[in-house]
């Protein structure tokens, strides 16, 4: 199984992450749009399983979920979905989602299917590294990778400590506020990116507001290992809905645009 | 480890990551000055010159000899604004201002909170936006346009039922954007560390005079007292002064809507299961894959499919009781208060009195019941009307 240290090691430019709400808006569109954004160029998937609660995203990736919950999306479904993906390219996958799932699910028997289902890591958007104890046995007892959240916010101390804990990654947030579609990147991020390369040698990639090639190419000249984009590929879902042949199309395009974009 | 901000295991503080140097420098704010002489001298000024404080534990002799037993009401319902909500907005709102705050944020589900914001924005000169869902806006109308008067800025939130869980998300929301500068005046003991916390130290006020008014009237402690819950501020603010009272009975009314085993209620501790919703772990209302499901009561203060996770380390440790009240027995409790006691309760305080009238009879005569009316109902009454237009008789 690919791992992260397999894509950031070997790639010379900034990796690309999609990021899609499995079952958005049914399984077997959801499934050929996460191919096509494989086969245009992805290095690595971020994927959500809907939640009824998503305070960390904005009006996009809520809507995004509704539809996949309305769908009748679950964990298990999502795991079989990765199953499929898996299948069909050995591409690196983390899950981003909220802990209620998880627990709900049972932390222990959540981790080893999705291990087992093909996930790398699994980034819950509201646990924080002091609560890191309550999954990192499961984590350490399936071999997989651990990620958490920097913010610009985030203290020095606290930066280090997430630092330490993290394997896979660092999800480095752009910016304060919720995921969503920005003009710009703001006057965060790129000190940001600066301060975690130098403290760090875990690979630093950077959502939340990541949406045209030319926040693409400006944080890959920051030094990012890695760029998430969310909103923007949900936004074509959204805006196709009922036209999948369309939606595939225009996520191909989109995906190979900001893939040059990661060329250094 | 002990982990901070825990009952038990229910509680904690699960947020994203960029609330974290929030709830750290709310948490350092509230430690040092929750003992601090002048701000405690300034706050106590402030709850009894400026709100009305101490309320009266008022013997209800209609309840009284409806029930079998003797009544108390504790009167929260004539704290300044309506409701006992203003005892934590003062408290939250004095520390915003040490902490040298002028933006405040609140969610609001019947617009007493909202309205107990807007408030002391106003008494000390802060921005206010208040976050509320559309179906709470139209059943709650007065105390909306109360809060814009008041100068507060009044937030529709659509979400999936348009009521106080909504409006939480979207508070949370708005308050990772602006996290630098504003502060979120969270209104019941729910939430993460350390509103649990800072809600019942504020709101404890509550418990500890009744405590002294039962013993000044009636020189023993009482039997029974019950409060309506929600999230559970009111309830917790009462309950925590009785908590080592171990003779004291405790009962948690929660909103049974259309009844407890029907899909239509807000009955999260009877009916819910362990989970982490807004920032804490407890009791939610949840699905069979952990989707938080829409609640449903007659009083939007208590339409929330979570609850402060002090109350559920209560439930499981068995000190507190709780219990339900339907929608019709609310609103037959609204009008018979009105019309034997001349007192408006508000629907969620209505769900406590509701309660102990379907006890009637089993109490002894001098067993001494302690009622929290929380707040008053006057926002209720044209809701109360739509629901039943016939209360009023028409003359032939």
């Amino acid at each position: 199984m690919k791992s992260y240290h397999d894509v950031f090691s070997k790639n010379k430019r900034t990796a690309l992450i999609p990021f899609f709400v499995l079952g958005d808006p049914d399984d077997a569109t959801s499934l050929e749009l996460i191919k096509t954004a494989i086969d245009a160029g992805a290095d690595v998937l971020e994927l959500g399983i809907p939640f009824s609660d998503p305070i960390a995203d904005g009006p996009t990736i809520q809507k995004a979920d509704i539809r996949a919950l309305e769908n009748g999306m679950n964990c298990e479904r999502s795991f079989e979905m990765i199953r499929q993906i898996k299948a069909y390219r050995d591409i690196p996958i983390g899950l981003l989602m909220y802990y209620n799932l998880i627990c709900h699910y049972g932390r222990e028997k959540f981790y080893r299917d999705a291990a087992a289902a093909g996930v790398n890591s699994v980034l819950v958007a509201d646990l924080c590294v002091d609560d890191a104890d309550e999954v990192q046995e499961f984590i350490r007892a399936n071999g997989m990778e651990t990620v958490y959240m920097v913010t610009p916010n985030t203290s020095a101390e606290r930066r280090l400590k997430i630092g330490k804990l993290c394997s896979g990654f660092i999800y480095t947030v752009s910016t304060l506020g919720v995921t969503g579609i920005r003009t710009d990147m703001g006057k965060l991020v790129e000190p940001l990116v600066k301060t975690l390369k130098a403290e760090t040698k875990v690979p630093v990639c950077v959502g939340f507001g990541v949406s045209l090639p030319e926040h693409v190419r400006q944080l890959a000249a920051a030094g990012a290992d890695g760029v998430f984009v969310g909103s923007a590929v949900v936004k074509i879902i959204e805006q196709n809905l009922g036209n999948p042949h369309q939606a595939r199309e225009q996520m191909g395009k989109y995906i190979e645009q900001m893939r040059q974009a990661t060329e250094r | 480890m002990e982990k901070q901000g825990r009952y038990g295991d229910f509680g904690g503080y699960y947020v994203p990551e960029v609330l974290m140097p929030a709830l750290e420098e709310l948490e350092q704010a509230f430690e040092r000055y929750r003992d601090d002489e002048q701000f405690c001298a300034e706050l106590k000024r402030l709850l009894n010159d400026y709100a009305g404080r101490p309320t009266p534990l008022y013997l209800s002799e209609a309840l009284s000899q409806r029930v079998g037993a003797q009544v108390y009401l504790k009167r929260e319902d004539l704290l300044h604004g309506g409701a006992h909500k203003l005892n934590n907005t003062l408290g939250q709102g004095l520390l915003a201002n040490y902490m040298g705050k002028k933006k405040l944020i609140a969610e609001t589900g019947a617009g007493q909170h909202g309205l107990a914001t807007a408030t002391v924005g106003a008494f000390f000169g802060m921005e206010v936006k208040v976050f509320m869902g559309v179906t709470d806006i139209e059943r709650q109308k007065p105390n909306v346009e109360k809060m814009q008067l008041l100068g507060a800025e009044v937030i529709p939130v659509t979400g999936a039922s348009g009521t106080l869980k909504d409006a939480i998300n979207e508070a949370l929301r708005y308050w990772t954007a602006h996290v630098d500068d504003t502060f979120y005046l969270f209104g019941t003991a729910a939430g993460p560390h350390p509103y649990p916390s800072m809600v019942r130290q504020f709101q404890r006020i509550i418990g500890d005079e009744t405590r002294r008014q039962c013993l000044e009237k009636t020189n023993r402690l009482p039997n029974l007292i019950t409060a309506c819950v929600g999230g559970g501020s009111n309830a917790i603010g009462l309950f925590a002064a009785f908590l080592d009272d171990k003779a004291v009975r405790i009962v948690g009314v929660e909103a049974a809507g259309y009844g407890v085993d029907t899909d239509k209620h807000a009955c999260t501790l009877q009916r819910g299961s362990v989970g982490v919703l807004h920032g804490a772990q407890s009791y939610v209302l949840q699905d069979e894959n952990g989707q938080v499901i829409e609640s449903h009561s007659v009083s939007a203060g208590l339409d929330y499919p979570g609850v402060g996770p002090e109350h559920s380390f209560l439930k499981d440790c068995g000190r507190v009781e709780y219990v339900g009240a339907t929608d019709d027995e609310v609103l037959d409790t609204f009008l018979y208060m009105t019309r034997s006691e001349g007192i408006f309760p508000a629907f969620e305080s209505a769900h406590a009195v509701a309660w102990v009238i379907s006890q009637a009879g089993k109490f002894n005569p001098d067993d001494i019941i302690i009622i929290n009316l929380s707040g008053r109902g006057d926002k209720d009454v044209e809701a109360f009307m739509k629901y039943r237009p016939d209360s009023i008789k028409k003359k032939a």
